[in-house]
């Protein structure tokens, strides 16, 4: 990093947020004790899990808390200013023209009665300081540094005529219409796909870098971080874990919980034995729509055998979900078959016999929606036993139990209901119910990818024990193709319904690759600081 | 965008279509019938298929409405059963009486409402806000003729400022006009202003809590900019469907408020031939009623889809 | 006290006592009322004293005991109504749910026809036709009404039904049966029951308007809507006998809404989760 870092700009010192409470109780802390500087051309990395604090603190920066909360703690110096004693009118001043915030949504936050271009010149236009034509002009400038398409027209459109990569770049734009001097990026990426996240990024970083802004990068993925930041705060339960140098975070993490966080991407597990050969499920030349109209799935062919992981991989649209209800009997086929253990599968799920749709469980992405709330654990895993084996009450009770002990989770929990669990507990309950039915072959749609980093590790180190104890084969959907290389013994990429390559991982992953899968794997952040340049680099080639 | 709104003035006239054919067959297909109605307790059977044939009753029902149809959409409504005058004189006089009462607390109320409404959505959770929140659901739950009844007990018995009766005639001036509607005009003010004002409020909240205003606000934007900026635009399409609502809540309303008051509008009229069972009359009221009701909801329905930036913008 | 797992707001607490007090008069009023709701006891418009509390009426009788009376008729009337627009309501409209297809778009179209026209003036026109006999009265508003429950037990179903955890059942090879009552029923039952009281208070307003108009609950049967036609045209001597029937309509909805207000507030905040 050589690039110029200067004066200190921000100055945060045990800054504390929390909720207010009712009358004399005060509400549960948000943020204790948090410190940092921010120096001119300087950019820091907050990073943490769900609950982290790490939004909270960027828009506090702003002087802004939501609805509820309050700074209840410590000063905020901006140039040497107290944000939190300025009046109103200092802190309007404050925001979009020195302080600049961009959001996660894009496509929520901007307003979808103005085109982007009103928008964009809004804050550079507030007070009068420079004209219409100068503030345009600005702006078809940044477009153009953002790599934006038709930069001289492109501010003509509105929020719902552009796409969701060049909506976070024209959030960009309009965070430095007004020369702002800091940014604060809120998980700007993490909405996304893999490949157009890449090009965000390199956009911003391009941009940071040309113009000297002083930045806050909040996000809970440390491999992104790691290629825009100097510095990075790692934060967990609203207090500071560590904060170090970008380099000092990814090679020297000195506490326990950021070591956990680095460990767990870097070092990879081992690949699943590979299986007998008698396929379990062969899926060939599938085809299926909505409606007759809008093919989803073309000719797609797959098999898994018993004890297998196949990854089915790509992104948003590319159909990897579909395929699973394809294979359920949700969306039935048009064309193709599937067969299990040789037997072609009926298209539509009732026609199928207890005992096909018993052998096929899935296991969703949002333990939220995937739990009935108003059913106790030993109904929603207990269910499944009844249903499928006709056993009795105690008998039902009895295997709840042990699934839950298998499950890790406590048997006092069996009369609890899914409100009062965890994220990652609700995920194993979900688990749960699957195995319950004693299926072969076990579909996993996104498992981790509503759930924090190292709970995700935790659920996909639990579904590998299973594996190795009972033989099930998974099919795991994900458009995390980390997770794909260590978990899975073969690997299918779908693009917009149709497969691209398949087969065994370390044959699809390794040279000569498909372009897209190259283009895919080259996308997934890697956790050293040096990765985007050399994505960028082997693009220009 | 053009196509959406060409739609929906086809649905309007198709509702209004389905409207007369559900007037008419609720009239003239149901059990009891006309002719049975009009000699009420002197019906034989004779002298009710005499009068049927009279009538043009024994003729297939659908070629009656198509005759009725036809006569309604050139202004023939038909004679009233009770005093063969012709109803189109009958309605007139009322009709326009009915117009100007809710024309005039269409006036006072939707600004009132609209005002009020943005108030208590900016300083939502203030005591303003959970006052009149208290207050407007206290409103609505009170029945018109209670609130007609109070205003009368208070303002016209007790302190006769105003007169309890609103019996204006065709001849009443223009101010004596105002002074004998005053307190009608206030009852149905009092009841569409809660309601109103209870989904200005809730619609404009709704706009207030998305991601955008909050971004309005980090970019250093005052409050008023931000409201009207950057709210108003997007919750103008859903208080002026508010209001439609309310309007043609209002057309309804009035039918109540006419009785308290002995107003000779409409709504009396109609609640007077049903008494009398004089079928044209109720059919032509139930028409004009209708017909209000349907066009106020065409006309919220296509200035939603005109002032939509999806629509008018597409990509 | 809890419901659903919350505690009331305080004027939902004071609603639920309004509605339990009216309950319990319609319930016991002949046990409750101090004379017989036809009796003529004195004078016609005889002030109110420790023996008639509110008074007599137009022919001399006790304004109190006919109120009690007519508590159970409004009252009565209107939840046979709105039980009978639920029943209605829920089957077509979990069945328009369920079905998809053309049975939904065809019920769909229907119910957008009706909604778009004024009830009122169909209840009118229904009822100048058929006459105001007390079945009339019921089935007319009942379907009136239905529709508006059809709109939302559709939507409730059509919701829920599209969450995993009703799909997990269907892929399990759960029967219908099974998915309407233990997968959707139990999810959409708050919404469910502030849409009763919601409808019960427009049922209960809609017969005391009608009755107020002459075209509801035909005498001798006294209900409240009538009473207040019945006694109007004292309110020019100032005598406040029409208030009486008539507050007591205001109260009972303002009960039934102060707990619906709180019930849905309760379900924005998501139900299942512990506020």
């Amino acid at each position: 990093m050589s690039r110029a870092i200067g004066d200190v700009i921000l100055d945060v010192t045990g800054l504390q947020i929390a909720v207010r409470g009712s009358g004399q109780k005060p509400g549960p802390v948000l943020v204790h004790d948090v410190s940092f500087t921010l120096r001119r051309g300087q950019v820091l990395g907050l990073i943490g899990e769900s609950g982290a604090g790490k939004s909270t603190i960027g828009l506090a920066v702003l002087g802004y808390t939501r609805a509820g909360c309050a700074i209840t703690g410590g000063t905020l110096l901006f140039e040497g200013r107290d944000i939190r004693t300025m009046s109103a009118t200092e802190t309007r001043d404050l925001r979009g023209k020195y302080i600049a915030y961009i959001a996660q949504s894009a496509a929520a936050s901007f307003n979808p009665a103005h085109t982007l271009m009103q928008q964009v010149c809004e804050i550079p236009l507030r007070d009068g300081r420079y004209t219409q034509a100068e503030v345009r002009a600005r702006a078809i400038e940044l477009f153009r540094e953002l790599d934006l398409p038709d930069p001289a027209h492109f501010g003509d459109r509105y929020p719902h005529q552009v796409s969701g990569g060049q909506l976070q770049r024209a959030m960009a734009a309009m965070a430095m219409a007004a020369r702002p001097d800091i940014l604060v990026f809120d998980e700007p990426t993490t909405a996304l796909d893999v490949t157009t996240q890449v090009e965000v990024l390199a956009s911003f970083r391009k941009l940071i870098r040309e113009h000297g802004t002083a930045a806050i990068y909040i996000t809970h993925d440390l491999a992104v971080v790691a290629q825009i930041a100097d510095e990075i705060m790692v934060l967990r339960h609203g207090r500071m874990v560590e904060h170090a140098s970008a380099t000092d975070i990814l090679q020297n993490p000195r506490q326990d919980y950021t070591r956990r966080l680095v460990a767990d991407r870097a070092e990879g597990h081992p690949i699943v034995s590979a299986p007998d050969n008698t396929p379990l499920l062969d899926v060939s030349h599938a085809v299926a729509s909505y409606s007759g109209l809008v093919r989803v799935i073309d000719d797609v062919s797959l098999s898994i055998s018993r004890g297998d992981t196949l990854a089915v991989v790509g992104e948003s649209g590319s159909g990897k979900s579909t395929l699973a209800r394809v294979i359920i009997g949700l969306l039935p086929r048009e064309s193709g078959d599937i067969r299990f253990e040789g037997k072609s599968l009926p298209p539509r799920l009732k026609h199928r016999t207890r005992d096909q749709l018993r052998r096929i469980q899935m296991i969703y992405q949002s333990p939220d929606i995937a739990l009935n709330p108003n059913q106790t654990l030993l109904e929603i895993i207990g269910r499944p036993v009844a249903f499928y084996f006709n056993r009795s009450r105690s008998e039902v009770r009895t295997r709840v139990l042990e699934l839950l002990r298998m499950m890790d989770l406590p048997e006092s929990f069996i009369d609890r209901k899914p409100a009062a669990l965890s994220g990652g507990q609700k995920q194993r309950v979900g688990i749960a119910r699957a195995l319950a039915a004693e299926p072969d072959l076990i579909i996993c749609d996104e498992v981790t990818s509503a759930l924090d980093q190292l709970v995700g590790e935790e659920i996909l180190r639990l579904l590998a024990k299973l594996q190795a104890d009972l033989d099930v084969a998974y099919l795991f959907i994900t458009h995390d193709l980390g997770t794909v290389k260590r978990i899975a013994n073969k690997v299918a990429v779908m693009l917009k319904g149709k497969l691209v390559a398949g087969g065994d991982t370390s044959v699809v992953f390794s040279p000569p690759l498909h372009p897209y899968t190259e283009l895919l794997l080259s996308s997934v952040p890697e956790m050293r600081a040096d990765w985007l340049d050399e994505v960028l680099a082997r693009q220009d080639t | 965008m053009i196509r959406l709104t060409v739609l929906r003035l086809f649905l309007g006239l198709a509702t209004l279509w389905a409207a007369s054919v559900m007037i008419f067959a609720g009239t003239e297909l149901l059990p009891g019938d006309l002719a049975t109605a009009i000699l009420q307790n002197s019906a034989t059977p004779e002298n009710v298929a005499e009068l049927r044939k009279e009538l043009g009753l024994d003729r297939p029902p659908l070629v009656r409405y198509a005759e009725w149809l036809g006569r309604a959409v050139q202004g023939n409504l038909g004679v009233s059963l009770s005093n063969q005058r012709d109803v189109v004189e009958e309605l007139a006089p009322r009709l326009r009486n009915t117009l100007f009462l809710a024309a005039l607390a269409t006036l006072v109320a939707v600004p009132l409402a609209i005002g009020l409404g943005l108030l208590a959505a900016i300083n939502q959770g203030s005591f303003f806000d959970r006052a009149v929140n208290l207050v407007t659901l206290l409103t609505i739950s009170i029945p018109d003729y209670l609130v007609g009844y109070l205003l009368v007990k208070y303002f016209a018995v007790r302190l006769d400022w105003f007169p309890v009766l609103a019996n204006v005639t065709p001849e009443t001036p223009m101010g004596d006009r105002l002074w004998l509607t005053f307190l009608p005009t206030m009852t149905l003010v009092l009841v569409i202003v809660a309601h109103m004002m209870r989904m200005t409020r809730a619609s404009v909240l709704s706009i207030m809590s998305s991601p955008y205003i909050e971004m309005a606000f980090l970019k250093g934007l005052s409050k008023t900019r931000v409201v009207i900026r950057h709210a108003f635009p997007n919750a103008l399409a859903p208080i002026i469907s508010v209001v439609a609502l309310n309007l043609a809540y209002l057309v309804v309303g009035v039918v109540v408020v006419e009785s308290v008051f002995v107003y000779p509008g409409l709504g009396q009229l109609m609640v007077d031939a049903v008494s009398k069972h004089d079928l044209p009359l109720v059919q032509a009221c139930g028409l004009i009623f209708a017909g209000a009701f349907i066009v106020l909801n065409m006309i919220a329905d296509i200035v939603g889809i005109l002032s939509n930036p999806r629509l008018r913008n597409p990509r | 006290m809890r419901i659903f797992g919350h505690r009331p707001s305080w004027p939902a607490m004071i609603g639920l006592l309004i509605i339990a007090v009216f309950l319990i008069a319609a319930i016991a009023a002949p046990l409750l009322a101090p004379f017989p709701e036809a009796d003529v006891v004195g004078d016609a418009w005889a002030d109110a004293d420790a023996t008639y509390w509110m008074g007599l009426d137009n022919l001399g009788r006790d304004i109190f005991s006919r109120l009690l009376y007519g508590a159970r008729m409004s009252i009565g009337l209107s939840l046979v109504i709105t039980i009978l627009s639920f029943t209605i309501g829920i089957i077509t409209g979990f069945t328009a749910a369920i079905a998809k297809g053309w049975v939904d778009t065809l019920l769909s179209r229907l119910v957008d026809l009706i909604l778009s026209m004024p009830t009122l003036i169909f209840a009118f026109v229904v009822l100048s036709v058929l006459g105001t006999d007390l079945p009339v009265l019921i089935v007319t508003l009942a379907l009136l009404d239905s529709v508006k429950v059809f709109r939302l037990a559709r939507a409730l179903a059509m919701n829920i039904g599209a969450l995993e955890y009703v799909e997990v059942a269907k892929v399990r090879g759960e029967g219908l049966w099974w998915i309407i009552t233990r997968e959707i029923l139990p999810n959409a039952m708050a919404p469910l029951i502030a849409e009763f009281g919601l409808r019960f208070t427009f049922a209960f307003l809609f017969v005391a308007a009608l009755s107020f108009l002459g075209l509801g609950v035909q005498p001798p049967a006294a209900d409240w809507g009538s009473m207040v036609r019945d006694y109007r045209d004292v309110i020019a001597l100032d005598l406040p006998a029409p208030l009486y029937p008539a507050g007591a309509i205001a109260l009972l909805t303002i009960g039934v809404n102060f707990v619906v207000d709180w019930m849905l507030s309760i379900h924005a905040r998501g139900f299942g989760e512990r506020a």
